[in-house]
């Protein structure tokens, strides 16, 4: 993969990776992953009146609420996604990232971004973007951020010479993409362009922020951990070209659709439209990719968890596209806009599809760099099927639920019939998630176990405190 | 070039990226070029200064804590009233965006799913020309009804109440209780409270329909399942 004209022996692991550094990261993103189900459930609960502190200012359920969604985006995601780069970023490249010490300094400054903006969307300073709530004081200072992340990881891959591989091809797409649609959301409908206008930018942030930052950097890594756990190359070089050059033409192209039925122009929400079906198939031939890959592998699902955790990521992957297809047109919009459909939809994405993924990885990784085995094979199964088993009954709920919704509404009834018959389809949602949440906690445990399990071990070996 | 640094940086990173924001932020925002954008103190009309004027009627007490006592003459009377009403505006938007009142409630009315028989007319890019729209208020999800057709439909009283315990004006409903919009008493509402009336107030205020009420008409739907019944 790398170039390696010169015949140098290969630099040492630890030379490359600073495993503390990932662990960190890992740490801190199930710590968010943690604050942003607090804040989920505790909307659960309000939306069937279960909400026992309904009364207090700082735990309002509304801010809560935009703190479950940054705290997944730029707490859980964020985090484990950086966590993972510098894994495989020098792994992939042979060359460490531009400076360490920036790597620390980075890890600390982000972790001020997003404890600030939880504190600030706390305080009622959310700025009025969806999946971009965070303060507007903050914003300059996360952009800078994402800039030291971007010269970071560049350093090492601007130094390869000739065609790169796979994931790097998404790696530094994603990485141009973030701080773009960083900048052009939570600046551009805040001081240039107000109104229709604003609401096409917001559209397009929300949909490049899921799919040029979260997208190509999952994807990236799914091109770079899948072969490797399976010990085969990717099974069409050829697919991995249509997948990425087709994403990266199609996918922004869509914003609009987060707003049909708007008074943003209508030929502009067509084009949205058609795009959205255009990259149904473009994702279709990154599954086939996939699949084709573990085809004769298929026991892997079964024994190895990691593979099981991205495999499940893809499936969720492929219906959570070709549900967008159908739910962009406007004959769907008109029944499933504004209703728990979407909310459903948002979940199978960012849980089903990126955070499994990066549990996969979690779960390949944290031994690696602890030195030993997980503590308890059997509590990462259980992780694992509350996570999914979690999921698939929030999703199919919630997805269910959208169309009663839209009907009830569309139905001229009274706007309470419409809670009336969402109530037991909340009350199930509150378990789904509890199953979630659960699994969070046995995987927390389990992670505990396997530290002390290392630090007894080797005491020397790791130097992680705490 | 597919395979690329060059190739990849430039062509997919800057100028696919380049290519989707014309598309889809620039060509709007060009076509909107000649809507001049509203100030808040623009946005204050005869509708929103009625309800205004109520809540410093209604709640004196904390209307002059809020706000001061008006002067005497006349014309600065007026200007006063339209001045801290701009600013109630600007406020009420915050406490809006804050409290995250726009992840449940939509500010666009659609041209489908009966929605203009419900709220009223359809939403028009003009009403969104603002400054209270930046960022857009639209919304992406509805837990309770629409609010850009809200202003004038019910009492500053019932706002009020209803954003102090709101199942005791709307049983069951789902929505948080905002008693820090308050001091102590649904009927004493503080600065923060009077900026959300005033905001609440203000949604819709600028129709000709205004204010716009439900057509209690039986729904047809529900006519339909009735006949379905009978028949059997």
């Amino acid at each position: 993969m790398a170039d390696t004209s010169d015949a140098s022996p290969l630099p040492a692991h630890r030379d490359l990776v600073d495993e503390r550094l990932v662990l960190w990261y890992f740490v801190a993103a199930c710590s968010y992953m943690f604050a942003s189900m607090l804040g989920g459930l505790l909307m659960a609960l309000q939306l069937v009146n279960w909400n026992p502190i309904s009364e207090i200012e700082l735990l309002s359920p509304g801010r809560w609420r935009m703190v479950h969604t940054n705290a997944i985006a730029y707490g859980f995601l964020a985090n484990a996604f950086l966590g993972t780069l510098h894994w495989v970023v020098p792994r992939l490249t042979l060359r460490p990232v531009l400076d360490k010490r920036l790597s620390w300094f980075i890890f600390a400054a982000w972790q001020v971004v997003v404890t600030s903006t939880a504190v600030g969307i706390l305080l009622g300073e959310a700025q009025g973007l969806e999946w971009g709530e965070t303060p507007v004081w903050i914003d300059p200072l996360a952009l800078a951020g994402l800039l030291l992340v971007a010269i970071n990881f560049m350093a090492p891959i601007a130094r390869m010479k000739g065609a790169l591989y796979v994931t790097l091809w998404y790696f530094m797409a994603a990485f141009v993409w973030t701080f773009l649609t960083y900048a052009m959301g939570n600046f551009m409908p805040q001081y240039f362009v107000s109104g229709s206008s604003a609401g096409a930018v917001g559209g397009l942030f929300i949909h490049d922020l899921v799919g040029l930052f979260v997208t190509p950097l999952g994807w990236g890594l799914m091109y770079y951990f899948v072969p490797l756990l399976l010990k085969k190359p990717i099974w069409s070089h050829g697919l991995s070209l249509v997948g990425f050059w087709g994403l990266a033409f199609f996918y922004p192209l869509q914003g609009i659709h987060h707003f049909l039925y708007t008074p943003i122009p209508m030929f502009l929400q067509y084009g949205a439209i058609i795009s959205t079906i255009a990259v149904e198939l473009v994702v279709t031939t990154v599954i086939v990719n996939f699949f084709g890959t573990l085809w004769g592998n298929g026991r892997a699902v079964v024994t190895n968890l990691p593979i099981r955790w991205f495999y499940t990521g893809m499936v969720f992957y492929f219906l959570t596209c070709l549900q967008c297809s159908f739910q962009t047109t406007l004959t769907f919009q008109a029944l499933i806009h504004f209703t728990d459909w979407v909310v459903g939809h948002a979940h199978m994405v960012m849980f089903g599809v990126f955070s499994m993924w990066l549990f996969g990885i979690m779960t390949h990784l944290i031994p690696r760099i602890l030195g030993v085995a997980w503590y308890s094979r059997r509590l990462c199964e259980w992780h694992y099927w509350l996570s999914f088993g979690g999921l698939l009954v929030m999703v199919s709920d919630l997805i269910l639920l959208g169309p009663f919704q839209g009907w009830s509404w569309a139905g001229l009834q009274m706007w309470d019939a419409s809670i009336e018959l969402s109530y037991p389809f909340w009350v199930t949602r509150i378990f789904a998630g509890l199953a979630m949440f659960s699994g969070l906690l046995v995987f927390g445990w389990n992670l505990k176990k396997t530290f002390e399990l290392a630090r007894s071990n080797v005491p020397a070996a790791v130097a992680v405190p705490a | 070039m597919f395979e690329k640094k060059s190739g990849i940086l430039l062509v997919a990173g800057f100028a696919f990226f380049g290519i989707a924001f014309l598309s889809n932020a620039l060509v709007p925002a060009l076509m909107y070029r000649h809507l001049p954008e509203q100030t808040a103190e623009q946005l204050v009309n005869g509708n929103l200064r009625l309800q205004f004027e109520d809540l410093a009627r209604r709640y004196p007490d904390s209307f002059e804590k809020a706000y001061g006592t008006p002067p005497e003459d006349p014309y600065e009377r007026e200007a006063w009233f339209n001045q801290n009403c701009a600013d109630a505006l600007r406020r009420g938007r915050k406490i809006y965006v804050g409290e995250g009142c726009w992840h449940c409630h939509s500010q666009f009315i659609r041209p489908v799913s009966n929605e203009d028989r419900r709220w009223g007319p359809v939403a028009s890019s003009k009403e969104y020309q603002n400054e209270l729209q930046r960022p857009v208020m639209f919304g992406t999800r509805r837990v309770g009804p629409d609010l850009s057709r809200e202003g004038g439909r019910r009492s500053n009283d019932w706002h009020a109440v209803h954003f102090f315990r709101p199942m005791d004006v709307s049983t069951d409903s789902p929505m948080p209780r905002y008693p820090w919009f308050f001091d102590g008493e649904p009927d004493r509402p503080n600065e923060r409270g009077l900026a959300i009336l005033t905001y609440v107030q203000w949604l819709g205020s600028w129709l000709d329909s205004y204010p716009m009420y439900e057509q209690y008409e039986e729904s047809p739907v529900l006519n339909m399942a009735l006949e379905f019944t009978d028949k059997k």
